[in-house]
């Protein structure tokens, strides 16, 4: 095959996914700006096929003319926003504060209690991962239920601690164990403690692979679905519970869902674009040497 | 709780602990776990109507295991020392994943074995296997098993996408970045976003852009959701449109660690482009290959959100997944104990699932745990 064809079919192919990987992003934010006419005569193209109109973020007041006044909607919408925020950051910081500690602990001493000792530990902590959200969802409502932790922030940041933290202590472990073990010797031959060591020397080491546990983390917290819906009702409700409840309601506007959808997305379209770099190490350590 | 969690360095911990800080740190472990038993005790007694005393919920009881894991962890300290202060590390982690999980999971076993359901008045009642059998005569449930089969089956073609893009991505090309950073963004977004993006708007029958680019192709009725083969095609490409991003991620990572040396070699070698990945690039790549593959099947047996937001598992069933049809099973019905024996067994046939995969496939990964 000529060098200059092949090129072409890379270009090709390459721009051919970035368009299917980017359209359904586009035409979400761009039917925040539609009205119904332009929605079913399926325009696509702005200021070209239709005229872009404030009605989507006037839905949930946003649009300029709508952002100074009372707003019910808007109100809602920020509730669940917020919400979405302490939950996935909260468990996101709990989750990262034990499972640092734990993967530090495991990439650096030999525990043994009765028959268990390191890989059983870790293995305990992986396993976690298998475990499929349904099978704790029925015990977890009645067990929260009888704690008092129902539809309440805390019970939602920790079941969202327990979901991340395995990913957690898989990717410090691995970050822990490419540090060498010299460097805390040499702080403890200073007359640090181990826990000195770990905060003052190990800690801003691992800064990168934290940066990147925590984003991972923020990323499926605030995606998450699944007990967010049964377990919050009307207090801790949070955005992906909010844009699926509006999914279901008969004689939806376009406009408006595409409103909510854009603001669920578009965070983690910011974080994609400028922490790409932490994703990636995120999702390849452990796996990939 | 006598037997302790001791804690030894990669060298040997010397460090003498005086007598009396030993005394007190075993008087903290005992004193905690007496009174954290004790608080139980009585909430339990007065749940079950022997105590006349007790609390409003059990929130006090949890509290009081938050207390005794700290009190735990400072007597291991005082008892122990340096092993202890080691053991520290990883005991809240432990402490907090027992609490969370082991609880939940056995609590499950006894809904799993009981009639309950939270619209009809009767409450909790004990009916022994008999949830068993209504799942093993259930229609719905062996039809969602069938479809998790077809949804983890459908992995490999994800895979095989996923290297192609890898590949392209891995080429000699301007404006890299751009490209990763937009073949990325699927996989970032709320699996809730995306099937309202994708499964109600660009689907739509009428108007969606997607409907109407088959119509142009000459597609009369593209039924997108409504015929029970394609809905489950269409969800699968739903959610290969999100996690392809994941596996290409994986696999251009160890497609960047490879020797540049040796593929250069089988350039000299004469080995045609074709040949060359067969032969060089496909087997080097086999270890990340299985173990992104092993990843994705674990994520892809919990699939749930996007089914539950497009179609509720409609047609007629055609797209429920395990997850989803249990997730209909709580809501619609209402029926807690039926619902968790799906749950409970579906944990049980995973389990056997994953550790037979993990077995079969741990030669060629590249670490284990």
């Amino acid at each position: 095959m000529p060098h200059a064809l092949k090129r072409i079919l890379i270009y090709a192919a390459l721009i051919l996914w970035t368009i299917i990987a980017l359209f359904p992003i586009f035409w979400t934010f761009s039917t925040t700006f539609k009205v119904a006419k332009d929605v079913q005569m399926g325009n696509i193209i702005p200021w070209v096929d239709y005229k872009p109109n404030w009605l989507g973020l006037r839905a949930i007041g946003l649009s300029p003319d709508t952002i100074f006044t009372e707003s019910t909607p808007r109100a809602e919408f920020i509730k669940r926003f917020w919400n979405s925020i302490q939950a996935s950051v909260g468990a996101s910081i709990l989750a990262l504060i034990l499972g640092s500690m734990a993967a530090y602990g495991l990439s650096r001493f030999s525990y043994r209690w009765k028959i268990w000792k390191n890989r059983d530990i870790s293995f305990f902590f992986l396993s976690q991962l298998i475990l499929p959200p349904v099978v704790l969802a029925m015990p977890f409502l009645v067990l929260y239920k009888e704690l008092a932790l129902l539809d309440s922030m805390v019970g939602l940041i920790l079941i969202y601690t327990l979901s991340v933290l395995p990913i957690v202590i898989w990717i410090m472990k691995d970050q822990f164990d490419t540090i060498p073990q010299e460097l805390e010797q040499a702080a403890l031959v200073d007359g640090c403690s181990t826990w000195g060591a770990f905060f003052r020397i190990i800690l801003p080491i691992a800064l990168p692979g934290m940066v990147a546990a925590f984003i991972l983390s923020v990323i499926l917290c605030w995606n998450e679905y699944f007990f967010a819906a049964l377990l919050t009702s009307s207090y801790a409700k949070t955005l992906p519970v909010m844009v699926a409840s509006q999914t279901g309601s008969q004689g939806i506007s376009w406009w408006s869902m595409a409103a909510l959808s854009s603001a669920a997305i578009l965070p983690l379209i910011v974080i994609g674009v400028f922490l790409e770099r932490y994703i990636v190490k995120g999702l390849t350590s452990g796996s990939v040497k | 709780m006598t037997s302790s969690a001791a804690a030894t360095g990669h060298e040997a911990v010397a460090q003498h602990v005086p007598p009396g800080r030993q005394r007190l740190g075993s008087l903290l472990i005992r004193g905690a776990t007496l009174l954290l038993c004790a608080i139980a005790a009585v909430q339990l007694l007065y749940v079950t109507g022997y105590f006349s005393w007790g609390f409003s919920n059990w929130q006090p009881v949890f509290l009081a295991y938050i207390a005794w894991s700290i009190a735990f962890c400072w007597g291991l300290v005082l008892r122990d020392g340096e092993a202890g202060w080691r053991a520290v590390f990883v005991l809240p982690a432990v402490f907090f994943t027992l609490a969370l999980v082991i609880f939940p999971t056995f609590f499950g076993f006894y809904i799993a074995f009981s009639d309950w359901n939270l619209q009809s008045a009767g409450g909790r009642s004990f009916n022994g296997l008999a949830n068993f059998w209504q799942l093993i005569a259930d229609p719905y449930f062996w039809n969602a098993l069938g479809n998790m089969v077809f949804y983890v089956a459908t992995v490999i073609v994800q895979y095989a996408i996923a290297f192609g893009l890898a590949m392209l991505l891995n080429a000699d090309i301007k404006a890299q970045k751009f490209f990763r950073v937009a073949f990325l963004l699927p996989f970032m977004l709320s699996p809730v976003a995306v099937s309202w993006m994708i499964g109600k708007s660009m689907l739509e029958y009428r108007f969606g852009p997607v409907t109407n680019l088959l119509r142009w192709l000459g597609w009369e009725q593209p039924t997108l959701l409504t015929t029970p083969w394609l809905a489950k095609t269409t969800i699968a490409l739903m959610d290969a449109w999100v996690w392809i991003p994941f596996m290409m991620i994986m696999i251009l990572a160890g497609l960047q660690a490879l020797p540049k040396d040796v593929q250069e070699a089988a350039k000299v070698d004469g080995a045609t482009g074709w040949q060359g990945f067969w032969q060089i690039t496909f087997p080097l790549m086999l270890p990340v290959s299985v173990t992104t593959i092993v990843l994705r099947i674990i994520f892809q047996l919990k699939l749930a959100d996007i089914v539950i937001n497009t179609t509720s598992g409609g047609p007629g069933g055609a797209t429920d997944t395990i997850s989803s049809y249990i997730f209909r099973v709580y809501k619609d019905r209402s029926n807690v104990g039926y619902g968790t024996m799906i749950a409970e067994v579906y944990l049980i046939l995973i389990i056997i699932f994953v550790a037979l995969l993990l077995k079969f496939t741990s030669r060629y990964m590249q670490r284990a745990t």
